[in-house]
């Protein structure tokens, strides 16, 4: 029964994508399909939080359509209903941002047909419950949100970024495909059902997490796989980049859980090896990449493959921890990873709009032209303060909470016997600690070069606060940012159905816990109260401020900065996003991105003024894209030979085909 | 029930008035090192005073951010502070916060002062800000890594429960101890602005970092961010007492007698830490910045050692 | 052998390795030889706690020898040398300094692995002290790999002997015959050393190994 109430939602936005197609070019249509898919969204995520509480069974229903012999299968269970919350709940703040952003839509009638169809995509691919509904359903996903990628084409850079993401999703989905032939096996039962019953050698199995791996890490910005997602993110309109960064990820994520934790059977110890060396690797590289941008949604969506990163360390340890018999240890493993992903999309989805906010206010998204951004959109600014210090995972915010937990899966190691998790998961969480410290330098310097200090351009002096429906979503998404952090024992406990589901245990019970703390484990002393650190600090603050308001002087003066004797009146002067990473940029990057500085002095008496220029090489392109572009091209230069031949040549190339697959015949018989 | 509480408020309290007579013991001990007489030791109760009843001097485009950070910084660091086990363990807020957590608090604090830096916008503010989180990007890993190395020795994060096992007779002597207590000494140096990672008491701009990012406060504001600092060292101190020096701590539920044993054994080690670090910094030369990541970054490896051999053999 | 003697030995192994990360992470010629002498204390110490718990009076004279040679002897001439060739400046290393100790750490966490299984049928303490030693043996090694100079080179040798003689030691089969020739060929070969440098540096002005390479008579 909810499943078909979910069927019918989709359905509805599959009409609400039609319909727009029709009246697109109206001024009616905007608040018409983004307000009808909020409905929409939230009926979904009313649906979805029902099942997930109540704790119900889950539900199945098959649809006549698709292939004659196998119908589409949708299937709604623990697993598919937390996903679809987060997909909800994602989706729905994005249509109310884009209530108010999409009235500055330059070209609307490339934007509103294929936005509900994205979104009834995801939805789609998050319930299918065979191989064939899922892959349609998953290039549906790519294709629409390609098509959302180059709504803004007049833009070059638009158009290659839109080139690379269809080139990757196709990659991937060719990869799922193998995956799934994989295994339905011979005898072609693609219901998730059948294959979950199935049996399968443990080579095939390694082979099928290989290709899992690829398939749905390109699509999740798994590193060395993640180069399309800095290009197209940041090129589609600002609801849809939140979506792609904070939702469209995690349904990748989503895959790779469902086939590899539920249709892949139990796990090996050494899978875990790779996931978890891929997941950390990804973590520093990713963080390490935004820390060199200077585009403001490029830094956001290289970030994202950093909180990629984090979720598979979680899954890595899951798999760990589940393939030495350790149930209650996966559990953590397991719901911290879960609990990441519910985080990240909700402080990635509201940067993401923050970022929206101050491209439409300013018509800028580079840090450089940014600045001072706090005095002209000071609510914008709060709740991008707010979005920064979560991800930054700071207490007593949301992001601080996934991360505790992921670190308390890290100290269960000892438990683990064999040598190489021994040796790698030390490793690990010391790249866990690194992409930490450094997301935090990450976003002071977003948040810093963009909206503090004074404008750098006449764009940013001119910037206004956004409109009151973009504000609406910031603040909500804002406010469970907090709720999540202070509460969150409440969402571990609606995660445990989900573990239970998939391992066949859970973390106990937080909700009876003193003071609403979180632990990890029954015999554990850990624990962790976000509840009473955020009213410590409260009463902490308002006592200072108690004391000092009643000791100290009121008097304020203002005057201008000082400046040691040498006004400096341009803001030109203060740091810049580059010069602020100099630092980190000299330590890392010197080795992982070949930074180098060059400085072009003129000669003595030219009047010309020095230039300093800062050279980074994309190690990961050179080495493994660069050579492949090289090959496909001089492949490419080869064949075309193929298109010269003379009449005789082609039929004596038929004739030879025809021969050797006769021969083939013959030696298999 | 009562006499906890007690002893927490007495615990809130303490490190608070502590703190600055921490912070004139360790001047007044670098001073008499270099044969001067030095200030005396209530000297910074008395500038603290002096700062309150100056007016405050915000420059003009300073934000409701420049302004709020103070009392917000002053509020994280106490609370961790608070969470440290100082004279007695058990307390009933330790619930609250394991060391991860405190950890967390700090960075917090040193995430809105290094956005406090970058307010105004001037040059000065950004070097502080941008070395302030180059230092931090290493410094937070080594920490994060120590505590890893602790929590396996201890089995556990609560800082309770660890100083509780580090008092029992099992723990021995043990190599990755002895690591992380090295790479803990480096960390609390490079968070601290101490010499040689940071001088606290310079204002050329080739050698700032921390003041740096607080050279526009003034005023009540200033007072803030100073007794932040003060709080911090005793945190620090407290931190590494209560962990590597844990004799004559009180128990849970103790008697007043053992109360009182405890406070004096914690006074006389915070004034112990504080001499030690007087006489390091007077020894020992400030750092070029960027030989500051590689000396984090060995206290990165001695922390990574010590985990690595921890797993490899329980023995170590 | 329980408690406190075994975590005494442990440590002091440890603190060698310790004191090997150190001299992997100095960058000037003064303090690298001041390491080097606390090399040579730690290993002293070491050697006169085992004396200690193994009840054998020989190994005394070994940390005699150890502390006096490598911990005084050799310092303060590598000093006069450093003094007569005027090289005071920083060693310059083949990768930063960070790259370096990473590769030190796996270094270690290699050695553990391959020493603890090896020696298993061992006692505890012998096989961590074998991988202890092991790795202040493979440290050296890096270090005389990952240096441009000379001096550097060398410092690098005699700690690698250092690492021999904390595995020797921790074996329980050092004869005072072996140690004392083993010292003496050290010592011949160091003051060969010693003048091999003195003649480089008359007829090329430099110690750098590096710079050296392009007196070689078969490069283009």
């Amino acid at each position: 029964m909810p499943a078909a109430l979910i069927l019918y939602c989709v359905g509805a936005l599959l009409a609400l994508a039609i319909l727009a197609a029709g009246i697109a070019r109206r001024r009616v249509a905007t608040p018409i399909i983004y307000g009808t898919s909020l409905v929409v969204t939230l009926a979904i995520l009313t649906v979805v939080l029902s099942e997930l509480l109540a704790g119900a069974q889950p539900s199945s229903i098959t649809l006549p359509l698709g292939l004659p012999w196998i119908g589409a299968h949708f299937r709604l269970d623990a697993l598919s209903a937390f996903f679809l919350a987060v997909v909800s709940l994602g989706a729905a703040a994005a249509s109310l941002f884009a209530l108010g952003y999409g009235r500055h839509e330059s070209e609307p009638a490339r934007v509103l047909p294929f936005f509900p169809a994205f979104l009834a995509a995801m939805n789609l691919v998050v319930l299918a419950d065979d191989a064939f509904t899922f892959l349609l359903s998953w290039e549906f996903m790519s294709l629409t949100s390609w098509a959302l990628v180059v709504a803004h084409h007049h833009n070059r850079d638009n158009l290659r970024a839109g080139y690379i993401y269809l080139l990757m999703a196709s990659f991937g989905t060719l990869m799922l495909l193998f995956t799934f032939g994989m295994l339905a096996g011979p005898d072609g039962g693609y219901a998730f059902a059948t294959i979950r019953e199935a049996s399968r050698s443990p080579e095939l199995a390694a082979l099928v997490l290989a290709f899992v791996l690829i398939g749905t890490g390109s699509k999740a910005g798994l590193v060395p796989l993640h180069v399309w997602l800095p290009l197209a993110h940041p090129a589609a309109p600002s609801h849809v980049s939140a979506l792609m960064s904070g939702v469209m990820t995690k349904v990748a994520v989503y895959a790779f859980i469902r086939i590899v934790f539920d249709l892949l059977g139990p796990p090996e110890w050494w899978w875990s090896m790779v996931v978890l060396a891929l997941g950390g690797i990804t973590a520093v590289l990713g963080v390490l990449y935004a820390l060199m941008q200077h585009d403001l949604k490029r830094l956001l969506a290289y970030h994202t493959v950093e909180n990629i990163g984090i979720i598979f360390i979680g899954l890595g340890l899951a798999l760990a921890f589940q393939a030495n018999g350790l149930g209650w240890a996966a559990a953590l493993a397991l719901t911290a990873a879960l609990f990441h992903v519910f985080n990240h999309s909700l402080f990635k989805s509201l940067l993401f709009f923050g970022s929206g906010a101050v491209l439409t206010s300013t018509g800028e998204r580079d840090m450089e032209h940014l600045g001072g951004l706090i005095r002209f959109m000071p609510q914008t600014a709060f709740v991008f303060l707010v979005g920064s210090a979560a991800i930054s995972a700071l207490p007593p915010l949301n992001g601080f909470v996934s991360e505790w937990m992921t670190f308390q899966a890290i100290f269960l190691s000892p438990e683990l016997p064999q040598w190489g998790l021994r040796l790698l998961i030390p490793a690990i969480g010391a790249m866990l600690a690194l992409s930490a410290a450094l997301a935090a330098a990450c976003f002071v310097k977003a948040f810093g070069v963009s909206f503090l200090g004074r404008p750098r351009s006449a764009a940013a002096e001119r910037a206004r606060e956004t409109d009151s429906f973009s504000l609406a979503a910031m603040f909500a998404f804002a406010g469970l940012c907090l709720v999540a952090g202070v509460l969150p024992g409440f969402v571990i406990d609606g995660l445990s159905p989900v573990t239970q589901s998939l391992i066949g245990d859970h973390m106990p019970m937080q909700a009876a816990r003193p003071f609403l703390s979180i632990t990890p484990a029954i015999q554990s002393h850990n624990s962790y109260s976000g509840l009473l650190i955020f009213i410590f600090v409260t009463i902490a603050a308002s006592l200072g401020a108690y004391f000092i308001r009643s000791f100290a002087s009121h008097k304020v003066r203002r005057s201008p900065a000082w400046d040691c004797g040498f006004p400096d009146t341009s803001p030109v002067t203060q740091y810049t996003a580059g010069s602020f990473a100099q630092p980190i940029r000299r330590v890392f990057g010197t080795m992982i991105f070949h930074a180098r500085e060059h400085v072009a002095m003129p000669r003595p008496g030219d009047t010309q003024p020095a230039r300093f220029s800062v050279t980074l090489r994309d190690l990961v392109w050179d080495v493994f894209y660069a050579p492949i572009g090289v090959a496909v091209s001089f492949a490419a230069t080869r064949f075309n030979h193929l298109q010269f031949l003379t009449i005789r040549r082609y039929l004596g190339l038929v004739f030879f085909a025809l021969v050797f697959l006769l021969l083939v015949l013959a030696v298999w018989q | 029930m009562i006499a906890a509480i007690a002893a927490q408020t007495l615990q809130m309290l303490l490190v608070v008035l502590l703190a600055p007579l921490l912070a004139g013991l360790v001047r007044k001990t670098k001073a008499r090192l270099l044969r001067r007489r030095g200030p005396p030791l209530i000297q910074p109760y008395r500038d603290l005073l002096r700062l309150l009843r100056k007016e405050v001097v915000l420059a003009e485009n300073a934000s409701w951010l420049f302004r709020a950070a103070p009392y917000l910084i002053f509020a994280v660091i106490w609370v961790a502070a608070v969470l440290v086990p100082t004279f007695a363990i058990g307390l009933p807020f330790s619930v609250a916060a394991d060391l991860i957590a405190i950890v967390a608090l700090v960075g917090s604090a040193r995430f809105l002062l290094a956005l406090a830096g970058l307010d105004v916008g001037t040059s000065f503010g950004g070097i502080g800000s941008s070395r302030e989180v180059m230092i931090a990007s290493l410094a937070e890993p080594a920490m994060l890594m120590i505590i890893f190395a602790l929590a396996l020795i201890a089995g556990t994060t609560q800082l309770s429960v660890i100083t509780q096992f580090m008092l029992s007779p099992e723990v021995g002597l043990r190599v990755s101890l002895a690591l992380a207590l090295i790479g803990l000494i480096i960390v609390a140096i490079a968070e601290n602005a101490r010499i040689p990672v940071d001088n606290p008491a310079t204002h050329l701009e080739l050698t700032m970092v921390h003041e740096a990012m607080v050279l526009e406060y003034s005023g009540r504001h200033l007072a803030m961010i100073e007794m932040a600092a003060a709080l911090k060292l005793v945190l620090y101190i407290s931190l590494i007492a209560c962990i590597f020096v844990p004799w004559g701590i009180a128990a849970s539920g103790a008697s007043a007698a053992a109360l009182a044993i405890g406070l004096a054994a914690y006074i006389g080690k915070l004034a112990l830490g504080g001499v030690l670090l007087a006489v390091f910094e007077v020894t020992i030369a400030k750092m070029r910045v960027f030989r500051v990541p590689e000396f984090l970054g060995a206290a990165l490896m001695l922390a990574l050692l010590a985990t690595l051999l921890r797993l490899v053999s329980r023995g170590f | 052998m329980a408690g406190l003697a075994f975590d005494i030995s442990h440590l002091l192994a440890g603190g060698l390795v310790l004191v090997s990360f150190m001299l992997l992470y100095q960058d000037r010629m003064i303090g690298l030889i001041n390491v080097f002498a606390l090399h040579a204390l730690v290993l002293a110490l070491s050697v006169a706690w085992q004396a200690n718990i193994q009840d054998a009076p020989h190994l005394y004279i070994t940390a005699a020898i150890a502390l006096f040679f490598k911990g005084l002897i050799i310092p303060l001439t590598l000093r006069r040398i450093v003094r007569r060739l005027e090289i005071h400046r920083t060693i310059e290393t083949v990768v930063g300094i960070g790259p370096t100790m990473l590769v030190g750490m796996g270094l270690v966490a290699l050695s553990m692995v391959v020493m603890l299984h090896v020696t298993a049928q061992e006692a505890l303490l012998v096989r961590e002290d074998m991988a202890f030693a092991l790795s202040v043996v493979l440290l050296g090694l890096l270090m005389m790999v990952s240096r441009r100079n000379a001096v550097g080179q060398v410092i690098g040798f005699m700690s690698i002997e250092n690492g021999l003689v904390l595995a020797a030691t921790g074996a329980r089969g050092m004869p005072l015959v072996v140690e004392i020739s083993v010292a003496f060929s050290i010592l011949i070969a160091f003051i060969v050393i010693g003048i091999f440098l003195f003649r480089i540096r008359e007829r090329f002005d430099t110690v750098d190994v590096h710079a050296l390479d392009s007196f070689r008579g078969d490069r283009q």
